[in-house]
Order: structure tokens, then sequence, then C-alpha cells
């Protein structure tokens, strides 16, 4: 069992690209959720209402609440344990478990420490070990370890262990756990081991099951382990070829029966492939062997068409491909496999006759350009409140829950009316708009305009000047006045000589463009 | 929730079985021309069909050219629009939740495109400055298996049609009074070596403005 404590924070301040030794504490409905190591000595404690942390530690950084977030930053830390002893369960984010590696570094205390070195290499500081015969116990365990550090508890030695600790470590629990403690502590039982002396039927039926599982756990009756994964069906389908073959046309026609066979034994457990791994042995060694994803799913043909592909693009190098070599493989091919990388089940693939592609379809599809060009690169508009068109929309990156939204049902004074822009700019371009006398365009504390906007330009000077045929505004807003906002801003509405329209926003530092109508 | 949306996607106005044969042929890689819902202002103009790609050069018509099939329940996505109006799309009837911005893919935008159009109905691209055909029949060659509808902002070599304004004008404003109210521009629609076809198209919510189209096609047809 590996913990690391305090996960959320220092998902989040990894966000935030704080310092990691910095009090933090997240927070969800203005109830401190979980708080770090600095903030704790300050006396910030789980459950304090966000007013009270703020008074015991007025430096405390203030993160809100984000599971999704939590789980990305666990990502790495299961990989990375991965890498050590493969079969790794991720409880939730902050603690995972994996069997302890056997003999192969040496004793226990040797693998954690491994385990450990490589968690440190990889940033994570706070790591804690923890090592029994069950989950509950190694948890518990892993919670007495210090910081970098691990504690393991003797084969059979999970009941003596577990006697000695205070009834407060159910508090991990969750709200039935503290209730729990809280309970116990009423009733005078101190420790573990004072609960797992009660008679069970009497535990049962005052503390209900919960209680009851706990007494379990603390007689060390409850071997509860994670999950074995089960072991997938074999599906791989290979084809050898006697005498070996020398010409990609003619593996090609050899493999179609293989790829069918190969399809339909899938199609037998009800699952489909959308990524083969295909190997091909010269000599009986591999000398070709490359994974292929497929955006939907693998057909016969598709894999014959792949097996082509592999196999001439390892004969020609690059883009130089002469007519005469392009039939030829550079050793004689004996033997082709396929061994399927991803399967998905069938139902998910297929295309509905009525209505559209399955949501499925689509969450892999996006999945997979999120794997391409990043986690944040893909988004969903939402729509919020607000008074200028940027602050009236929302990118939130795809899989994540909007958080922190402005209702949208207020009146909003100062907004814009009309209908709403096409183009909303994210980084409003400077432009610049004068009058008649060629004197810049400028709005008075009292939101008057100095002079009528004759002609703008947008880019410093790159793009001509171009007349303004109608304008409307001002739509003047003083947004953050009490807390020394940006001061006076004007929103106008102009129209240029080609019949497109634009929104140029006056800011006291001078004029963007903040929307097109187009 | 799928029954309901489903039905919605058929266009009441054509036989069941006849769009239902349809998508039975593009399920069996058949070329398809399946028929994309369109707005009803732009239905005459450019009926969409899937396996096609459109040219536009305006954002809002871009736009309008996905509004149909968002409003229809189809998931649709944008490619390199980094400028998207949120609020101007749900003016339109999108539904937000069944939309994807990717905002900007950089050197990734035919990678990006080609997963787009293997999952949604509606993909609209803005391409960088230069396209080649290579890139371009890349992209073509996966629609054409798909049932999805590629539209192009920008510069693209082969088009099943290109959309541009020739000429807009908004009422509302004046000097200082007022606020922008309704935007009319005319359209034009090139397909090939056809002689083009111009309308007469208003926002917000793009409707037809020239009855005489409308009378054209009765006569011709």
């Amino acid at each position: 069992m590996v913990w690391c404590p305090d996960w959320s924070v220092v998902a989040a301040l990894e966000e935030a690209e704080a310092s990691p030794r910095s009090p933090a504490a997240v927070l969800s409905a203005n109830v401190v959720e979980v708080c770090n190591g600095p903030a704790r000595s300050e006396g910030v404690r789980r459950g304090q209402r966000r007013r009270d942390a703020e008074a015991r530690c007025p430096g405390l950084l203030v993160l809100p609440t984000n599971p999704d977030r939590d789980a990305r930053a666990f990502e790495p830390v299961l990989a990375t344990v991965e890498d050590l002893r493969p079969g790794v369960a991720s409880l939730r984010p902050g603690l995972l478990a994996v069997r302890a590696p056997g003999s192969w570094y040496g004793t226990e205390e040797e693998a954690a420490a491994t385990v450990c070195q490589a968690l440190v290499e990889t940033g994570v500081w706070d790591v804690r070990i923890g090592i029994a015969d069950d989950l509950f116990t190694a948890e518990q365990a892993a919670r007495t370890a210090k910081v970098q550090s691990w504690e393991v508890v003797a084969v059979g030695g999970s009941a003596p262990f577990l006697r000695g600790l205070p009834v407060h470590v159910l508090e991990g629990d969750g709200p039935q756990g503290r209730e729990l403690v809280s309970l116990l502590q009423r009733l005078g039982l101190r420790t573990l081991g004072d609960l797992a002396d009660l008679p069970g039927a009497a535990v049962e039926h005052r503390l209900g099951l919960y209680g009851a599982e706990v007494r379990r756990r603390a007689r060390g009756e409850d071997a509860a382990l994670f999950g074995a994964r089960t072991p997938p069906p074999e599906l791989d389908a290979e084809v050898a070829f006697e005498p070996p073959l020398d010409s990609v046309e003619a593996i090609t026609f050899s493999v179609r029966t293989t790829a069918e066979r190969f399809v339909t034994q899938l199609a037998h457990h009800q699952v489909v492939a959308t990524g083969v791994r295909i190997e091909a042995e010269a000599e009986g060694a591999v000398c070709s062997s490359r994974t292929w994803l497929h955006p939907r799913h693998f057909s016969a043909r598709d894999l014959v068409d792949r097996v082509h592909w592999q196999l001439q693009s390892s004969t020609v190098g690059g883009s130089l491909r002469s007519a005469k070599d392009s039939g030829a493989v550079r050793a004689p091919i004996d033997r082709v496999r396929f061994l399927p990388e991803v399967v998905e089940p069938a139902a998910a693939h297929g295309e509905a006759l009525w209505g559209a592609a399955s949501d499925d379809l689509v969450e892999r599809g996006v999945a997979r350009i999120q794997g391409m060009v990043g986690f944040d690169a893909v988004r969903r508009p939402v729509l919020q409140g607000g008074r200028s068109p940027s602050a009236r929309q929302s990118l939130v990156p795809w899989g994540e829950r909007p958080v922190d939204l402005r209702p949208l049902d207020r009146p909003w004074p100062g907004r814009v009316p009309g209908p709403a822009p096409v183009r909303v700019f994210a980084t409003p371009p400077a432009a610049e708009v004068v009058d008649d006398a060629g004197r810049e365009v400028r709005v008075s504390d009292r939101g008057v305009v100095t002079g009528e906007p004759r002609r703008f330009r947008v880019g410093g000077g790159v793009l001509p000047w171009q007349p303004v045929t109608a304008w409307a505004g001002p739509w003047p807003t003083d947004e953050g006045w009490w807390a020394d906002g940006v001061g006076l801003s004007a929103r106008f509405q102009v129209v240029g000589a080609d019949g497109r329209a634009w929104l140029l926003l006056r800011a006291p530092d001078g004029w963007s463009l903040e929307a097109g109508y187009d | 929730m799928s029954s309901a949306r489903s039905v919605a996607a058929l266009d009441p106005g054509r036989s069941v079985v006849e769009q239902l044969r349809e998508r039975v042929a593009a399920m069996e890689h058949k070329p398809a021309a399946q028929a994309v819902p369109t707005l009803p202002g732009l239905a005459a103009l450019v009926p969409l069909h899937a396996g096609a790609t459109y040219g536009v050069d305006s954002a809002s018509l871009a736009l309008a050219l996905a509004a149909g099939a968002s409003q229809a329940g189809e998931w649709v996505g944008f490619a390199g629009c980094a400028d998207f109006g949120v609020e101007a799309a749900a003016e339109l009837g999108f539904e937000l939740s069944r939309t994807v911005l990717v905002p900007d893919p950089g050197d990734h935008w035919l990678e990006v495109a080609a997963a787009l159009v293997d999952v949604l109905r509606v993909v609209v691209l803005r391409p960088p400055a230069s396209v080649d055909a290579r890139a371009a029949g890349v992209l073509d060659s996966r629609l054409r298996t798909r049932s999805s509808v590629l539209v192009v902002h920008g510069h693209w070599p082969r088009v099943a049609a290109r959309l541009s304004v020739e000429e807009s004008s908004w009422t509302g404003p004046t000097s200082g009074a007022g606020q922008l109210l309704e935007r009319r521009a005319r359209v034009v629609v090139h397909r090939g070596a056809r002689p083009p076809q111009r309308a007469e198209l208003t926002w917000p919510g793009v409707h037809r403005a020239d009855p005489q189209v409308h009378e054209l096609r009765r006569a011709s047809g």
C-alpha cells in the first residue's frame, strides 16, 4: 500500500504552480476538505469553515476542490509503481495498492525502499508505504509510517498491530467513520482492540453493518484484498509460411484468412479490436513489430492493409521508394502474428440504425484527440453570466465539470444588447479609433464620448484604416471599482465600410477589438 | 432518450424507408449521399450531403451550416476556431453539450480534423493558410467512408460548394444611437462550373429574404 497524504492539496498546488511547502487547503462548500502539513501546524483542521481557517493561518492558500484533477495528477504515480510491479490498483487518488514484490528486490523493506525512491525521483515528496497481509492493515501501517519511509507488519501480525491503534484512525473512512469514532469515544472505547473484544452480535446490533465490519477488520478476520485482474482469453492469431515468403503481395494474400479468423474469434467474444500489434518473424526472430490503432475497429481487410503497409515501410526507407524494390521484403518472412492490444465491447462500436453515432463513440474519438494534442486542447463550450462577450462564455476542458460559473439569470447591467458576436477573441488585438480631426476617440469619466468615431484600424498599423459607416454606444461598465479595477471602460458597436460589424472596447489604456459579428 | 432524439434526426418530409436505406448504405461503406439536417433558411440553397466538403469565407456562414445538424441532436465539432462565439451558437440553437471544440490544434490540425470526422456529423475546420492537395486528399478520402460533413472556413483545394458573402449591411445603429438589430447579406454559392447562385440571407437566425428564388424554383421544377 502506497499512501501520498493530502493528495488533493499536492495536486492543486502543482496545478497552481505554487511551492509544495506553502500552507494550503482544498475547500468544498467553504469547508476545509483537506489541508497540508504546514497548514495543519498553524491550526487548520478538516471540517473547519473557511473564515476560521483563514483566521488561524492568514497566509493560507485556498484551492478549489476538483476530483478529476486529483485523479489525473495521480496517474504518473500509478505508472511509476506499475513499472516496478504490474497489477496496481488505485483505491482513490493518493492511495494505491500493489502486491508486495516478492523476492525480486530482496526483502519487503528493500522493495518498499525501491518504490519510495522511484516516486521521490518523480517529484512526489510525501510518500508513505505500509506492507501487511490485508488492505486495511496496510493502509493503517502506511498512515503510521514517516515521510518517505515504510512500516512493515509481519505476516499474521495484523491483529496485534491493529489492537493498539486509537479509534480515530477510522476518520479516514469518511462521514460514517467520523460518526462511529465519536460514538466509540463517548462509549469509552479508546482503541480498536477495545472494539475487537466486544461480542460480535452486540456490535452488529448497536453499531450496524459498518461497525461489525470494523470489528472484523480489527480482529484481523477480514482479509480484504484488491480485485486481481482476470487474465483475458487468448485472442492472438498467427500464420506460418512454409517455405518463407519474400514478397509483400504474397504475404498479404496469405494472411487474409488468418485476419478473418482473428476478427471472427474476437466477434465470438463480443469484442472488437481497436489496437492491434502486428509482428512478422524472419528466421525465427521478430524482424518487424508495430502497433496499429484504428479510429473505429479493425475489419479483416483493414488488418491485411496494415500488414502490407508495415512490411512495405520496413523494406523501403522513407520516401525513397523505387518501383524495383517496393514489393520485396528484407528477409523472407516465415510467420505473421496478430496480437489484440486494445479490445472493446462490440456493442459500443455498432452504428445505430436509428440516430447517429453513439455517445460512447464520440467519447472515444475525443479521448484519442486528447492523446494527440493534450488534455487541455479539447474544450466544451458553456454559457455563463457576464458583461463582455468573452466573459459570457467559458471553454471547459473536455471531460471536466465546469466550476465557478457566473449565473446567467442576473441582469448584468452594462452588457451590450443585440445579437451575440460570432467571433470572440480570446486575446483582443489592439485597435485605434479616431474622429474627423484624426484625434483618438476617448470616453470621459462620466461616459461622454469626446468625438464621433470616423475611422478605425486593427493590429497596430498592419491593416489599413477603415471608415466607420455606423456606430452605436457607448455601453459603459466600471468593473471591480471596489478593488482597484481597471476603471471605466466602454464598448462600441462599429460597422465598417465592408458591412461587417465589430465590438470595440475603450479601456483606460486604449482601444481593443473584443469581438466580431462577421 | 435515444429514441426521442433519433426520430427527430429523421427528416419528416421524406419517406422513412428511403432514409433508412441511405443509412444502411452508409454503414456498408458505400459512397454516402445521406442528407444532413440543414437550417430551413439554407436548405434550399445548400442542402448538406454526408461525405462532401463545403467552403465558406465567414465565421457566421460556418456556424449557420453546422447549426441545423446540432439542432437535430447531432454531434458537431470545430477545429482551429479559437474565436468561437458560444453565445452566438446558442442563439442559433446549438446543443452545446454535443459540441466539441479544438481551439488550437497547432501542427496536428489534419490528424485532429480526421479524428473528428470519424465520430462527429459536422466538422468545421479553419485550416492554416496553405493547404496542399495531398493533405486535403487524406481528409477527403476519410470523409467518403464516413457519414459526416466537412465545412472549411478558408482555402481548400476541392469543395462541393463554396459560399461567400458578397455584400453585407446592418440595420440598427446610426451615429451613436440605437444598437445592432439585423444583418442582411447577399451570399453567392459557387458549385464547380455551374453558374453561381445568389441569395439574400438575414441574421439573427438565418432566414431567406428573397422570395423570387422560391418562385424560380417552382417555375423550373
